[in-house]
């Protein structure tokens, strides 16, 4: 791996080198390097690109890191990647995909990932996208993630891509049985003429069942984002969907609620506050001694990686 | 020293003006502590707004050490030393009392200077130190992280908008500490509170934009007890 590939893994993954314990390392639409352990046991598709990632019953605070690094131009790459999570188990997954295409031809990398989560299991899922090199190439990443969430299970979903994407299509679905609880955070920040669009469809089908969706995102320039969500209350359950953005220069964000309730129990909400950043709070960092520059990504930033 | 020259501040709407603040002269000296008082509406905070660069005067200057500042922008006044607690603390969505107490000391604060700044307010470091500065906070907190926010700043001139509302769980004697442990600078703070007004080294009293009286709390007391829109507050309000 040069140093650029390195980079690029530190940044999707806070790896320095190549990890301990299970990984999947793909890199250019190919396997750079793959491990194992007796506890989780990564096994390449016959049919089509990707992995099925096993994890064992009552396997405790083990992580899986399976980043994807592109450092070309002209490349289509599409996996499809399913976790299968034994019962009582405790995992962390860290994926994420870092683009760096100097060239002139676009690249996209479309994850299509899947996670089957038996009872009582945990899994925190972590996804960094990045885009980096020539700001004219086209940088495209659309992720679709399945979640099924079985009785007692629960699943924690860190997801940020902050700038340097020049187009993102991101779809989740998830399915929650009894007592399932999803959290899911995403951070999105576009730049130039950017587009970036957010799909949630939310079927909270057993008693208990909860979600909360939480998006904090900026958009500047010329950029646009469109983030939509549909949760669906089929008994007694929780929802709760937030989505802040700050709207900067000729920026565009459009936020769309759908709210489905079929059980009298079920309680879901959703809640959207778009807006330019408050003259205010910019004042108020100005008076600790910052420009307005300054103080504008400050409140950037605490915006973006408070959340 | 701080000297307010002439300044004028008016809103202009469409057809209409209205003077807010009408020739204000004043001087503030070292080391003194200043309490602007009067009735609602009389000017107060929209002075001490003039003073950080909030608000632009009409006309008028401001000399801060025998600088014209008139013109600073508001983080050039911050720079040379002039500190700014809000009657209404701002909130941010993201941002821990961490990161404001080390933007406002200008560098990063170890856990015992932080523990330091927390505690002279009466707060407990291991608590606050990684909350977020939201609305989850209430009032009473949010001010005063504001307060330890301008003992971080080391100002030569702390200005305090109403620093009292709010924080009557905690104690007039402990805020009333605070403003008399800062040495060699200014200090001005707009209140309404007698406790406060009581450790003024000068009271200014202004009405409908005016400074109609300044001295002690003894010269001051016979025009606040002769106007009927205005009283002092006591501990307990």
């Amino acid at each position: 791996m040069n140093n650029l590939e390195k980079k690029i893994l530190e940044k999707i993954s806070d790896l320095h080198a190549i990890p301990n314990g299970a990984f999947n390392i793909r890199k250019n639409g190919e396997l750079f390097e793959r491990n194992s352990t007796k506890e989780i046991n990564i096994i390449p598709k016959k049919n089509k690109n990707g992995i099925d990632v096993i994890v064992s019953p009552n396997v405790q605070n083990k992580s899986i890191h399976i980043p994807v690094i592109i450092t070309i131009g002209g490349l289509n790459d599409l996996v499809y990647n399913d976790f299968y999570i034994g019962e009582n188990s405790d995992v962390t997954i860290v994926a994420g995909c870092g683009i760096h295409n100097k060239t002139c031809k676009t690249s996209v990398h479309s994850g299509i990932h899947s996670f089957h989560l038996k009872e009582n299991s945990k899994v925190k899922y972590i996804e960094r996208h990045i885009g980096e090199g020539n700001r004219e190439s086209g940088k495209i990443l659309n992720p679709i993630t399945k979640i099924y969430l079985n009785k007692n299970s629960e699943m924690f979903i860190e997801t940020s891509q902050i700038g340097g994407v020049t187009s993102s299509l991101r779809k989740t679905f998830a399915v929650l049985k009894e007592n399932a609880k999803l959290i899911i955070k995403e951070n999105l920040l576009t730049n130039d003429k950017d587009y970036a669009k957010s799909f949630f469809k939310i079927n909270l089908l057993g008693n208990h069942s909860s979600v909360e969706i939480t998006s904090h995102s900026v958009a500047k320039n010329n950029s646009y984002q469109e983030f939509k969500s549909n949760l669906i209350g089929n008994n007694e359950c929780f929802g709760h969907v937030e989505c802040d953005g700050i709207l900067l220069d000729d920026a565009k964000i459009i936020s769309i609620p759908m709210i489905n309730a079929s059980n009298k129990n079920a309680s879901l909400i959703h809640e959207a506050a778009i807006g330019k950043i408050a003259g205010d709070e910019l004042i108020k960092l100005m008076t600790l001694g910052l420009t307005e520059k300054e103080a504008e990504d400050v409140i950037i930033q605490g915006f973006l990686l408070g959340n | 020293m701080l000297e307010l020259k002439n300044l004028n501040f008016e809103i202009k709407s469409e057809n209409t003006s209205q003077n807010i603040l009408k020739n204000i002269n004043l001087r503030f000296e070292n080391n003194k502590i200043y309490v602007i008082t009067g009735p609602n509406g009389s000017g107060k905070s929209t002075l001490v707004k003039l003073i950080m660069g909030i608000l632009s005067p009409n006309d008028g200057e401001i000399i801060f050490n025998n600088k014209n500042i008139t013109n600073l922008s508001i983080n050039e006044r911050a720079n040379i030393g002039i500190s700014f607690a809000f009657q209404q603390p701002i909130t941010f969505k993201g941002l821990k009392v961490r990161d404001l107490l080390d933007i406002a000391s200008g560098n990063k604060n170890d856990f015992n200077m932080i523990c330091n700044y927390l505690s002279t307010v009466g707060l407990c470091a291991k608590d606050y130190i990684d909350r977020q500065i939201d609305s989850k906070l209430s009032g009473g907190e949010l001010k005063r992280i504001e307060l330890a926010m301008v003992l971080a700043r080391k100002g030569k001139l702390n200005i305090f908008d109403e620093p009292e509302a709010g924080i009557d769980l905690w104690s007039f004697e402990n805020l009333t500490k605070i403003f008399s442990s800062l040495k060699n600078s200014i200090t001005i703070i707009v209140s309404h509170q007698q406790k406060i007004l009581e450790i003024a080294d000068e009271i200014i009293m202004l009405k409908k934009g005016e400074v109609i009286k300044k001295g002690s709390l003894k010269d001051i007391l016979p025009f606040i007890e002769n106007n009927k829109c205005f009283k002092l507050r006591g501990n307990n309000e």
